[in-house]
């Protein structure tokens, strides 16, 4: 069978787009450890971090970790991913969005003390949009052990 | 090879066609519009975390949607217009960059001041950020290669080949939130899970979603329509076109 000009010229296209895509993957591949806006405090724990550079920590604020300094701008909470906590002290406004229990990102470093110190403090909101009337029901439904609402956590 | 729609693959068949598709799809995207942003800003609820801010998603994510379905869309046809040697294929691919790159930038700036008072920022360098920067840098790359040679012909090859290039960049955007932890969060919609909004809300993107098409095809017709007088101006066709008006 004789391919016609187009049909080579097609699969030219195709075969460029293919290694195309494979090269892309490659180089995200390496750059990986790039690629991420945040670590864990796993990652932390584990050592994994960039030493004696700045880096942010995301996840979220433990619950109840949150205490305010007398000069009612310093703050210290705690950023846990459920495994793993690291202590955080920030001096500065944090968002509207800021909440205990809910995502964080600080950007900082960890200081001799082990205390993480953050020059930012940014709300991490998930991707769940509902009336408070829902949310509300949400959270009594959840308080009282039943599971019947199916609704994303 | 006689297919019937082969018809419309000249600009001379397809000027009128194009002509007579303007007003519907100008018009449907006015009847979305106006039902979408009704629903949006008088019937969608509060949001119970973000308040009234949220409502920034029903342009900011619609815009965002259109910004990588429009550069597939010109890529796929610069692909065809590279592969079949046809003028319309890439006059389509040029007439979609700069609506492409107008929702790109409402993304860009709309999330931008979504962005201040959510999560306390302008802008991050997360990946879904930064990606979507690349895809608005790929649609003004594309509009400055074209312009900047002469010939259409060459014009149109060097543009396709940027756009082909670029098209890796679409599914990063795409899955970025996925591969990556970023700051921007996941996806509301996916396919094969229930959608993580409220009905009224999603009913109200999605509206709004089909007026930024609707819109997007009249757009990008008139334009087309456009550059094709000005490429084949030296043809019959145009000439006589020219004719009928002046008379």
């Amino acid at each position: 069978m004789v391919m016609k000009a187009r049909h080579k010229r097609f699969m030219l296209i195709a075969i460029g787009l293919v290694l195309l895509g494979l090269a892309a993957k490659l180089i995200l591949n390496a750059f990986q450890s790039n690629m991420v806006f945040f670590y864990t405090p796993t990652q932390v724990e584990k050592g994994e971090v960039p030493k004696n550079t700045g880096f942010r920590i995301g996840g979220l604020v433990l619950k109840d970790s949150l205490k305010r300094e007398d000069d009612g701008l310093t703050v210290h909470f705690v950023i846990t991913d459920t495994a793993k906590t690291v202590p955080v002290i920030y001096k500065g406004i944090l968002p509207d969005l800021f909440k205990e229990g809910k995502g964080v990102v600080a950007q900082g470093k960890v200081g001799a003390d082990g205390l993480f110190v953050a020059s930012e403090v940014l709300a991490k909101h998930d991707e769940n949009y509902m009336p408070p009337e829902a949310a509300e029901a949400l959270k009594r439904a959840k308080e009282q052990g039943t599971n019947s609402l199916v609704m994303p956590k | 090879m006689s297919i019937h729609w082969f018809k419309y693959s000249s600009p001379q068949t397809f000027y009128p066609l194009a002509g007579k598709m303007i007003p519907w799809f100008a018009w449907l995207a006015t009847i979305f519009l106006v039902a979408g942003l009704y629903i949006s800003f008088a019937i969608a609820p509060t949001d119970f975390q973000q308040g009234e801010a949220y409502r920034i998603i029903f342009v900011h994510v619609p815009a965002a949607w259109m910004s990588m379905v429009i550069y597939i869309v010109m890529a796929a046809w610069a692909a065809l217009g590279l592969a079949l040697n046809a003028r319309l294929s890439a006059m389509m691919a040029q007439a979609l960059a700069p609506t492409g790159a107008i929702f790109t930038l409402l993304a860009l700036v709309t999330g931008s001041l979504w962005g201040k008072p959510m999560w306390g920022a302008w802008w991050v360098w997360d990946a879904r950020l930064t990606s979507e920067l690349i895809l608005l840098f790929l649609y003004l790359g594309f509009i400055a290669l074209q312009s900047s040679i002469d010939d259409p012909r060459r014009a149109d090859r060097a543009g396709a080949l940027l756009a082909l290039v670029g098209v890796v960049n679409v599914p990063i955007i795409y899955f970025s939130v996925k591969w990556w932890n970023t700051l921007h969060q996941g996806s509301s919609i996916n396919m094969g899970a229930a959608p993580k909004m409220a009905m009224t809300m999603l009913t109200g993107m999605l509206l709004m979603a089909l007026a930024f098409w609707m819109y997007t095809i009249a757009v990008a017709l008139m334009r087309v329509r456009c550059i094709m007088l000005e490429r084949e101006r030296s043809s019959d066709w145009v000439k006589a076109l020219s004719v009928g008006v002046k008379s």
